[in-house]
């Protein structure tokens, strides 16, 4: 006689089928822990020199004395806000701009080839025209994040709003919209999720460009702390320094996702 | 009597150069009030562009086209268009699709009160004319396709158009819920007194909404006949078993297999099943 078989749901490696949510947050600290996990067994081993690879132990202890001895709060709110203004600065431009190049052929043929041309340049090498033109002043190392998140800004949100379906934009004209109103809404409303993410893809490239902004004669910050500890060959405060960048992204990143959810609750039910 | 939409010696060219199609070669065509005008014909033949050069969302670039006596120079709010899909707006809940156009300046230039409640009263009808009123509030995601269709259709006509240009606004359902909305679209038809131009690659479909079939034929697309359907204009699905529907249908069957162009090749189905050797 067969076994009635007790339908498991679908197994563990079956495509883009959907887990748990308590799964899905195990699975993740697993996997945040076990290069944690990784790390510890290799220094315990002491198969490098601790000059090199400091313990996880370390790392913490020197995270306390930068909290207490030194100025890690100046630091990590100094950096936090050269990366956010940088790239704040860059979305109040790029925004407008970009929603204009995905709308009207003529600015996309005037703007996007120079757009392309330039995001190609690395942001680095502009630092030595960036310090001649703009000074060694906080709105030098701005200028540098901008310049490495604002081109590539611009084309992602063209993108986006190139995107938005003709036939919601061709429903909008039939239904009597004027041109205003369908930038307004339809083409702006439609892209909004898509233009949140792009926001969110950014703020992660505007944290690669701080150490490179922090190079530019800084005397406080994150990415200045990293290069700082190297001339000292303190790696415990560079693995601490990355470790935080690494910590704040993922802050960061997570209220950009839950922002998405409570904006845009239409993309979101199960 | 005047048409409501008159098109003489329509042409349309895509492209430019070697790459240059001809979509619209000297059609002819009278749509007159309250008119429900099908068009069928093989792929290709420029259906989609005749309805999108009415709406005033495609350029023709030789003939005249004119709406209730005024040339065509852009897309208006006296002719709606359906598509067959992707133009709901994802972020709105269904009740708000259907007022959509409230939102606009050319519906609400002179709002007065009873104006406003005169508006929710019809975006609430025809939420239930369309079956819709238990599901005003969800997103059209949460929505079948047919559904989904049928909301389209609302927010089209809540402006009361004049004209509702539909291009195979049912092509993506499935056969019982394309009869059911069949019917609603006469009705929609008999009751708001809409002039309706409907493209579909469904004969069956183009017999039974139309007064007036429209053949097209290819390369280039042009009017190759129009046929009065010799039924009453209350129709029921029964209809479509009547031997003058199934001769009509019969013999458009046949004239666009022979404007097509397109054959099944036997010999070459044969060698695709031989092994190699
Ligand atoms: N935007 C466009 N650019 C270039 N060519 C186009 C464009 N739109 C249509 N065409 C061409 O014009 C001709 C008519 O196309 P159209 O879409 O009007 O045909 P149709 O009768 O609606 O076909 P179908 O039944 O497949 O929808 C086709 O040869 C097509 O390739
Ligand atoms: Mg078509």
């Amino acid at each position: 006689m067969a076994v009635p078989q007790r339908n498991m749901g679908p197994g563990f490696w079956a495509i883009r089928a959907p887990i748990s949510s308590r799964r899905y947050w195990l699975l993740a600290l697993v996997g945040l822990l076990l290069p944690l996990g990784l790390w510890w067994g290799v220094a315990a081993l002491e198969l490098m020199d601790k000059v090199f690879m400091p313990s996880p132990a370390d790392v913490a202890r020197r995270l306390v004395t930068w909290a207490t001895e030194d100025e890690l709060l100046g630091d990590v709110s100094i950096s936090v806000y050269r990366v956010v203004a940088g790239w704040a600065l860059s979305a109040v431009i790029a925004v407008p701009l970009g929603l204009m190049i995905g709308t009207w052929r003529p600015v996309q043929a005037l703007l996007e080839p120079l757009t392309d041309f330039i995001r190609y340049m690395p942001a680095v090498a502009f630092i030595p025209l960036v310090m001649l033109w703009i000074g060694i002043e906080e709105s030098s190392k701005i200028a540098i994040i901008f310049i490495g998140t604002f081109f590539q800004m611009v084309l992602m949100v063209a993108e986006d709003v190139r995107r938005v379906p003709a036939a919601q934009v061709e429903a909008a004209q039939t239904l009597g919209a004027s041109r205003g109103e369908i930038v307004e809404q339809v083409l702006l409303q439609s892209a909004k999720p898509a233009l949140l993410d792009t926001l969110r893809i950014t703020m992660g490239w505007a944290w690669t460009y701080l150490v490179v902004a922090e190079l530019v004669a800084a005397n406080s910050g994150l990415g200045y702390s990293i290069l700082k500890a190297q001339r000292f060959m303190q790696t415990d405060k560079i693995f601490a320094g990355i470790l935080l960048i690494g910590a704040i992204g993922l802050v960061i990143d997570q209220l950009f996702r839950a922002m998405h959810r409570k904006s845009f609750p239409w993309l979101h039910f199960k | 009597m005047n048409a409501k939409i008159s098109i003489r010696g329509l042409t349309k060219t895509f492209g430019e150069g070697a790459a240059a199609v001809q979509a619209l070669a000297g059609i002819d065509l009278d749509i007159f009030d309250n008119e429900f005008v099908t068009f069928v014909g093989a792929s290709g033949c420029g259906k989609s562009t005749l309805l999108r050069t009415i709406g005033g969302l495609e350029w023709h670039d030789g003939g005249e086209l004119a709406v209730s006596g005024h040339s065509v120079a852009g897309p208006g709010a006296d002719r709606a268009m359906v598509f067959q899909h992707y133009s709901l707006y994802p972020w709105l809940s269904v009740m708000d699709n259907i007022k959509w156009c409230r939102r606009l300046k050319v519906h609400t230039a002179e709002r007065t009160m009873s104006d406003v409640e005169a508006a929710s009263g019809r975006a609430d009808a025809l939420l239930r004319l369309m079956g819709l009123a238990h599901a005003g509030d969800a997103y059209p995601n949460q929505l079948s396709g047919g559904m989904q269709q049928r909301v389209a259709i609302a927010r089209a006509l809540m402006p009361k158009p004049e004209i509702l240009l539909m291009d195979e606004p049912f092509g993506a359902l499935d056969a019982q819920t394309r009869e059911v909305m069949h019917d609603l679209i006469r009705h929609v038809h008999k009751i708001e007194k809409t002039t309706i131009a409907f493209v579909t690659h469904d004969v069956e479909e183009a017999i039974y909404l139309g007064n007036r079939v429209v053949l097209m034929a290819p390369r280039p697309g042009r009017i190759a006949q129009i046929y009065d359907v010799p039924l009453p204009a209350q129709r029921d699905q029964d209809m479509k078993h009547a031997p003058e529907f199934l001769a009509l249908k019969k013999e458009i069957l046949a004239r666009i297999r022979e404007t097509s162009g397109m054959k099944t090749d036997f010999e070459l189905l044969e060698k695709l099943n031989q092994p190699t050797s």
